[in-house]
């Protein structure tokens, strides 16, 4: 069906073109763009019917008039998959980026993907060691899981993001993960960052990126993470991979979705974002997991930067019903110097249950979690309460559990960037520090505990 | 006009069909590949379609065939333990023919139909049968006879009637007429099966969760709301009510949730036991999936697939609790719909007829006099997500002015790690005084005061908080700190409740009552030995009270609790003494 070319656009708005009187058009098809100039632009069908046709343009409407010729290509966006895609670098469409060849498919992936059937779904249940306390201990990571970052403008989830993507593996074992990376809007040197970083470390040979940056079109990172999720399921579930999705920033993508249904005059949902935005976010979001009868798996880390550090905001708001899970990162934290500075007490891990304990990572992990997010909880309390009374008011087990929340994030939060702790490092250094408080105020550890890992009674 | 036409317009999960002759919520097969939709819309001769698959590389041109069917329910032997999707079709047959991702254009029968089950008679050649009337038992699983009913609108004399093994396509029963009767029927999804009359609620559904049978009771036929931001438990306090309500039938609906999450309810079901019955809980649930990625439109109809079928268990004479999870995401999939058809919208986008669509599922609730003259009642548990934990946001107004329950999550308290998450001073429920002469009967005869007593504790408490965040709790005279340590007795030792631990996961309503007696107990002991001259301090921490709390993680604990009730008196009489 490839071939014949119209030349009947009746309108263009922002990044939409309107054409009439085409032939039958799929919903979905993929569209080039051939301006006067001789350059070539993409697109994709958003509505069709026999009079009209609505097409969104990737690259951008500039220079677009009604001379332009339209060609349809009888086919819906599809990305050419192999192993070949590792350690390679492509840009927000799929083209390469890096001056190495095209990709020599095995198979054309179809961008948008088929909802996995719940039925076939496994339960993730491998825990996976990140390295940094904070997460490790509180929020512990599964794989398969989709556990976004909630950051804020001028924080430094990029470094917790490599450092995860450095770190991650499972525990008692070297096997490592294809990184695949997706960046959607984000500036050249935060892109040359990650990439240097990838590149330092060796971990580019392992990785595939997806790269548009903040000046590329801004409608092409609508296609961005599905090329990056094709890519993750095809090396997941054809290849065996454990794959971890790394994509950020999820604000920039949904900012374009709402630039798209603005552009379309959509009715929009709250602060003018469309109201079918729950839906995509999932079909994104979603493409996480481990299947039955497949053998590895895709963990996402999306990163999304909250505007004016805002969790009601729509776009952390409808992730975090999708995730499952949160890892918060606060700007209280970061400007009193501690990295990485994660807040654990909103921060959440839904799927932690089904990873911790004796067979998996240590029996007390559980209760001493508990025993620390509550002690850090009344801590960071009672540094209101000092702040009206003053810390005379307070009695011994409030000045214990005050002193415990500095010590908190000064010894248990704070790492450096490349230190990789183990689980049991981490939950030792836990020990050591809630040694600080009586035993009688640790109510959330049994006595079987205390005996056996107390530093009082381990010397 | 035929029954069949040709596509005219594609956008997203809305085509536009022409030439086609159509009827409202007729379903239609659209494109090359049959893909199912339903007729939500017509103009002149256009018909517009909701489609409940992907429609990405569909063309104008195709065909589209009229079922001349509206959007229907299989409803027979079989439906019990099933997992379907959002239109009734099973997972598990989905994935034999499709593998693990869900593509499109395949149809599964809701159940097998070969499959036989032992059909016993209950009427006779001769009798008179009226619609809605039971006319044969299967034993569908070992704790639920599924009983066989004239479908609605049918009846007449006996010609003759079959027993033994039959599949849900044979003919069991002839009428003198010569309707044939099966042992499947199929109802529309979007109309409410008939009954006779509507009763008044006057039983609860047990939950064994004491936050809401003791403080906030729902009552069978009724209908609770849910609202909570995310991260606060509403799957989980869900899932404990799919668990353990003393429901003899329990219909989930996962709409529009995560897929991990279902998968977790698929692995953990068929291992649990049901703690009314002993055996094991999947027995009785039927389960419905249509996570967030599955196609939007079945999301909209999964709610109404779920009610339809717990009705049809309801016309049996049984108690049916449906819970939807979320009812959120099936607003959201109305706002898509809607906002395609470019209808003018709502507050926040949302149809204007959002409303009244909540209303509507809602009132499917009921305690019914059923055609059959059977007493039956299906409860529904509607989640819903607000948008920021905000529930001055439509759906979750409009769930609230027609429910009866409120059941309110609070992020803080879950941040406190307290579960259930419900704040206890902004729920509600509205039925305790149709309810109370049930808790007389059955459980006390004090029971509504002490319930009175209790939360009266926690109001006093959360006016007493006030003053505490500004002077100290040592500034308040001891009778008000005595007050203070009642409170939090109740809330860390009889509204806090843990969930996966096996015994204090559910609490048996008598046991809630002699808890609830213990604090008040207590605080009588207390107030007596304190006015005698015991320090506070003494008295809190007398060592027979932490047992009693402890207690509640042991079996047999509803022994035990007089005695050790009884202990702590004694301790905290001694501590008189002790000064």
């Amino acid at each position: 069906m490839t071939g014949k070319e119209y030349r009947t656009i009746t309108d263009v708005k922002g990044p939409l073109v309107f054409l009439n009187k085409t032939e039958p058009v799929a919903f979905g098809e993929i569209v080039t763009l051939r301006l006067s100039n001789g350059e070539i632009k993409n697109g994709q069908v958003l509505d069709t019917s026999d009079d009209l046709v609505i097409v969104q343009v990737f690259e951008g409407t500039a220079k677009i008039n009604r001379d332009t010729g339209v060609t349809f290509m009888g086919d819906v966006f599809k990305l050419p998959v192999s192993t070949d895609l590792v350690g390679r670098i492509l840009d927000g469409a799929g083209r390469p980026r890096d001056g190495g060849p095209e990709i020599v498919a095995d198979e054309k992936a179809d961008i948008i993907g088929a909802a996995i059937n719940p039925y076939s779904r496994q339960s993730p249940h491998d825990f996976i060691q990140t390295g940094i306390s904070a997460i490790d201990c509180c929020t512990t990571l599964v794989r398969g899981q989709k556990l976004p970052i909630f950051s804020a403008s001028g924080l430094p989830h990029n470094d917790i993001a490599l450092q995860i993507a450095r770190q991650a593996k499972l525990k008692d074992s070297d096997e490592e993960f294809i990184v695949v990376f997706c960046a959607m809007g984000i500036t050249a040197e935060e892109y040359n960052f990650f990439r240097s970083d990838l590149e330092r470390t060796g971990a580019l040979e392992n990785a595939v990126l997806f790269v548009n940056l903040a000046d590329d079109p801004a409608v092409e990172r609508i296609i961005t993470p599905r090329l990056a999720l094709t890519a993750a399921e095809y090396l997941a579930f054809e290849k065996d991979y454990h794959v971890l999705v790394i994509y950020t920033d999820m604000t920039n993508y949904c900012d374009a979705l709402r630039q798209i249904g603005a552009a379309r005059e959509e009715v929009p949902g709250r602060r003018g974002y469309p109201g079918y935005m729950y839906t995509d976010l999932a079909m994104l979001y979603e493409r996480a997991g481990i299947v039955k009868g497949k053998k590895g798996s895709i963990t996402q880390f999306p990163i999304l930067t909250m505007p004016g550090d805002d969790i009601t905001h729509p776009i952390p708001d409808l992730s975090g019903y999708i995730t499952e899970g949160q890892i918060v990162i606060s700007r209280e934290l970061h400007q009193q110097g501690i990295y990485p500075p994660i807040n654990v007490l909103p921060s959440l891990s839904r799927l932690m249950g089904s990873c911790i304990g004796e067979k998996t990572t240590r029996d007390d992990h559980k209760k001493v979690s508990d025993q620390m997010y509550a002690a850090y909880a009344q801590g960071r309390e009672l540094r209101g309460l000092v702040a009206i009374v003053g810390e005379d008011a307070l009695n011994e087990r409030d000045k214990q559990l005050l002193d415990f929340s500095g010590v908190f994030e000064d010894q248990f939060l704070r790492q450096s960037r490349d230190e990789d702790r183990t689980i049991d490092e981490t939950l030792d250094l836990c020990w050591q520090l809630m040694a600080n408080i009586d035993t009688k105020y640790l109510v959330r550890l049994d006595e079987e505990l205390i005996k056996k890992y107390h530093p009082e009674n381990r010397a | 006009m035929s029954n069949e036409g040709v596509i005219y317009r594609i956008s997203g999960p809305v085509v536009t069909a022409i030439g086609m002759n159509a009827a409202m919520y007729d379903v239609v097969r659209v494109g090359h590949e049959g893909l199912m939709g339903e007729v939500i819309e017509l103009h002149g001769e256009k018909a517009v379609i909701q489609v409940y698959e992907d429609t990405s590389g569909i063309r104008p041109g195709e065909p589209v065939l009229n079922t001349e069917e509206t959007l229907s329910v299989s409803l027979g032997p079989g439906l019990l333990t099933q997992i379907y999707d959002g239109i009734q079709r099973p997972l598990a047959s989905l994935e034999e023919v499709m593998g693990v991702f869900i593509t499109r254009g395949v149809d599964a029968d809701a159940f097998d139909m070969e499959k036989t089950w032992t059909f016993e008679p209950q009427v006779a050649k001769g009798d008179e049968l009226v619609s809605g009337q039971v006319f044969g038992h299967v034993q569908e699983t070992e704790t639920i006879i599924h009983k066989i009913m004239v479908p609605p609108g049918k009846g007449g004399k006996v010609k003759s009637i079959e027993s033994g093994d039959f599949n849900n396509t044979q003919t069991v029963c002839v009428l003198e007429d010569g309707t044939e009767l099966q042992m499947m029927q199929k109802w529309p999804v979007r109309s409410p099966r008939p009954f006779t009359q509507k009763y008044a609620p006057d039983t609860p559904l047990v939950t064994g969760m004491r936050i809401l049978d003791f403080l906030f009771p729902l009552a069978k036929g009724g209908a609770a709301g849910i609202p909570g931001p995310f991260g606060s438990g509403k799957t989980v306090t869900q899932q404990s009510l799919a668990k353990y309500s003393d429901a003899q039938l329990v219909v989930y609906i996962g709409c529009g949730e995560r897929g991990n999450e279902m998968t977790e309810v698929l692995d953990e079901f068929p291992h649990l036991i049901d703690p009314n019955t002993g055996k094991p809980l999947m027995n009785r649930t039927v389960m419905i999936a249509n996570t967030s990625n599955m196609p939007v439109a079945a999301r909209e109809a999964s709610v109404y697939t779920g009610i339809t079928i717990a009705e049809y268990f309801r016309d049996m004479g049984y108690d049916v609790a449906l819970m939807a999870d979320s009812t959120s995401r099936w607003a959201e999939a109305m706002r898509e719909i809607s906002s395609r058809l470019e209808e003018m919208p709502g507050e926040e986008g949302y149809p204007a007829y959002l409303s009244s669509r909540i209303a509507e599922f809602y009132e499917r609730a009921g305690r019914v006099e059923t055609l059959n003259g059977d007493d039956g009642s299906v409860t529904v548990i509607g989640a819903v997500s607000p948008p920021g934990g905000d529930i001055s946001e439509p759906v979750s107004q409009g769930t609230l002015r027609i429910v009866k329950v409120f059941w309110g999550l609070d992020a803080g308290l879950a941040r406190q790690r307290h579960f259930p998450a419900i704040n206890w001073l902004n729920s509600y429920s509205l039925y305790p005084q149709s309810l109370d002469q049930w808790f007389r009967d059955n459980i006390a005869q004090d029971f509504p005061e002490i319930r009175t007593q209790i939360s009266g504790l926690l109001q006093i408490e959360a006016e007493l908080q006030e003053i505490v965040q500004l002077v100290g709790s040592d500034a308040l005279p001891v009778d008000q700190q005595l007050t203070l340590e009642v409170a939090r007795m109740i809330r860390e030792f009889f509204l806090q409740q843990n969930g996966f631990d096996p015994v204090d996961a559910y609490c048996d309503i008598k046991l809630q009552y002699e808890m609830a007696k213990a604090i008040l107990s207590f605080q009588e002991a207390a107030k007596t030995a304190m006015a005698d001259g015991a320090l506070l301090n003494d008295v809190v921490n007398v060592p027979a009270r932490s047992n009693l709390m402890r207690g509640r993680f042991e079996e047999g604990y509803i022994e035990r609790i007089e005695a050790m009730v009884k202990e702590m008196n004694e301790q905290i009489a001694d501590a008189v003494e002790a000064n």
